[in-house]
């Protein structure tokens, strides 16, 4: 110790805790760990291309077949939804990568820094949250936007488009990148309650596409009354114009996903807490 | 690696880079203090009923067989995983009460505790954004610990001695008033063994508190003036690092002599135990070498060797973790009618 330091040390008996933990430095250092990792990378590179890509794909062949197709198919067709297709996809990508986010540190040990450098560990899971969706936001509403607007500019060759002005269009377009930011918040969640990869993939999975038919297989009365409150069906109804029957409403749907979004950071924040590591 | 880089003392004489000032000074106990800690997983006790206070200035040894419960202690004392009964605190308070814990203690935890898909730097840097801690730091404590070349690699790459030197690397970020490392030399070659030596002793100098677990005695023998022994995960001995070897040792007397059979009739008594090590060789416990020497000379038995035995750190370590385990099973719970009648 030199004569000037620890004169300095006399004048700050109490020096003010410079470096210490706040949400915003946690929040940083989380953005940090989500774009050093490889699989992030190609993770949100590829939600961005199935998003874009398979939306114009669908609308290049609905442009190129409108002229063969029967009334039936003339129908049935949504224009909206055809550009929108590849969110189906994306939302997979998504929820999968959310899981990855925190289920990857237990399985790498990573979790035993991340709580030695925050101990209060919940700062961890909001900035992890936080942070994630804001990049899935940044990603995915350039995205939908995109495949929107081009995907209508190739229907438009057979007159078939909708305008973004359309009641109900924009909503539904920028619903379908706020559908995408919760699918990714919802996957954070259930990865850090389960905790491992494949058992928080398969949650996840199981709760969006297994869930809806095996409630299929009970009386309709049942299902019927059931199925708006599923996730699956929940999410959906913001990013789509024609509801079908046994729907919420688009915002009480978004509410709904929003919800057990939430639920599930809730749990998660209350087994964080009390979990050893 | 370059010698150069891996001068310890190069980071740790000067200031804090996050506060500005030197550090082992006052405001802080820089203790580590563990308070009754028992932890159970399920049915098995990993650490019961274990106080010591880790003080400041010298490197105290964490010493136990594998599976005695070091890892866990150490994972109590950061709040990794919760007691079942006790507590421990460091610089006064627990550990997740801190605002800056990183300034607080700096851990080297057991295994990898990185994810391998991240780079040494990302790592060091996600760590070091948590208190706020430059990126020149990070660059700094990477070319310190002699990872500068493979700074960008993968972390899942890195060869154990590498995983071990980010680790320690982290460790540091925070400038810590207290240092905690889980079996440090784990994996590293003898130059970097070296190093973490000159390291903690650097930092104990410093007067921070710098406590080192390992199973391997030889090891804490090289380093650690102090010692806390555990086996089993129940505290056996707390004591200076040479106080534990002479506690510890046997104190026999190797004997050789030609007359070793008329040595030990002469020597025959109700406190000496006489083992043959090999014809013509004893080994003399209850006697000291005088004793044995003027009995030999009173009788004119002729001795060609009288070596008193000082007992290696490994032995008595052996010994007193032995003792422990017999105690363990030779004092069972009193029972019932004895302990509850008035005497």
């Amino acid at each position: 110790m030199s004569e000037a330091s620890s004169t300095a040390t006399s004048s700050l008996p109490h020096a003010p805790p410079v470096g210490r933990v706040t949400q915003a430095r946690v929040a940083r250092s989380e953005l940090t760990k989500l774009r050093s990792l490889r699989s992030t990378r190609w993770a949100l590179l590829v939600t961005l291309i199935l998003t874009i890509g398979i939306g114009i794909l669908a609308c290049t062949v609905f442009a190129a077949r409108w002229p063969h197709l029967g009334l039936s198919d003339r129908q049935h067709f949504r224009p909206l939804r055809v550009s929108l297709a590849g969110v189906n996809l994306a939302q997979l990508s998504i929820g999968v990568l959310g899981v990855l986010v925190i289920s990857g540190e237990y399985t790498t040990g990573m979790i035993r820094s991340t709580f030695a450098a925050v101990p209060k560990r919940l700062p961890v899971l909001w900035a992890k949250a936080g942070v994630f969706a804001a990049v899935t936001l940044a990603v995915s509403l350039p995205a939908v936007l995109i495949v929107f607007f081009v995907g209508q500019s190739i229907l438009s060759s057979q007159h078939i488009q909708i305008a973004f002005s359309h009641p109900g269009v924009a909503r539904a377009v920028i619903g379908a990148a706020l559908f995408l930011t919760v699918m990714g918040v919802f996957g954070l969640g259930i990865g850090a309650i389960v905790r491992h990869t494949a058992g928080g993939i398969v949650t996840l999975v199981a709760i969006l596409f297994v869930l809806p038919p095996i409630l299929g297989l009970l009386p309709s009365s049942w299902s019927n009354a059931i199925n708006p409150y599923l996730p699956s069906s929940a999410a959906d109804v913001l990013w789509t114009i024609t509801p079908e029957a046994h729907t919420l409403s688009p915002w009480a749907g978004f509410a709904l996903f929003c919800g057990y979004a939430a639920a599930s950071l809730a749990i998660a924040a209350v087994l964080l807490v009390r979990r050893d590591t | 690696m370059p010698q150069s880089a891996w001068d310890p003392n190069q980071l740790l004489i000067r200031a804090c880079l996050t506060c500005g000032r030197a550090h082992g000074e006052s405001g802080r106990t820089r203790l580590i203090e563990a308070n009754g800690l028992t932890k159970r997983y399920g049915e098995k006790v990993a650490v019961r009923d274990l106080t010591f206070t880790v003080r400041p200035g010298v490197v105290t040894g964490f010493l136990g067989p594998n599976g005695s419960g070091k890892s866990t202690t150490m994972r109590l004392i950061l709040g990794l995983d919760a007691p079942n009964s006790g507590h421990a605190t460091v610089n006064g308070k627990r550990y997740r009460d801190h605002l800056a814990p990183l300034h607080e203690v700096g851990a080297l935890l057991e295994a990898r505790s990185v994810h391998t898909g991240r780079s040494a730097y990302n790592h060091l840097l996600a760590l070091a954004q948590t208190h706020g801690i430059g990126r020149s730091r990070v660059r700094e404590l990477i070319e310190m610990v002699g990872l500068g070349e493979v700074a960008t690699k993968r972390a899942g790459q890195f060869s154990l001695g590498m995983g071990q030197r980010l680790g320690i690397a982290a460790t540091l970020l925070g400038d810590p008033a207290i240092v905690m490392l889980d079996e440090p030399v784990n994996g590293l070659d003898p130059e970097g063994i070296q190093w973490v030596r000159n390291l903690l002793k650097g930092l104990a100098a410093e007067g921070r508190t710098v406590f080192v677990s390992s199973h391997l005695m030889s090891e804490m023998a090289l380093t650690a003036e102090h010692l806390i022994v555990i086996g089993r995960g129940e505290l056996i001995a707390d004591m200076n690092t040479a106080d534990f070897v002479r506690r510890a040792s046997k104190k026999a007397v190797r004997v050789r002599s030609p007359q070793a059979a008329r040595l030990r009739e002469l020597i025959a008594g109700s406190d000496v135990s006489v083992a043959d090590i090999e014809p013509g060789v004893l080994e003399i416990t209850g006697l000291t070498a005088e004793q044995i020497g003027e009995a030999a000379a009173a009788n004119a038995i002729v001795l060609h060797e009288l070596t008193p035995q000082q007992a290696t750190l490994e032995e008595a370590f052996m010994e007193l973790t032995q003792d422990a385990v017999e105690f363990q099973a030779g004092a069972p719970p009193l029972p019932p009618a004895t302990a509850g009648a008035p005497a």
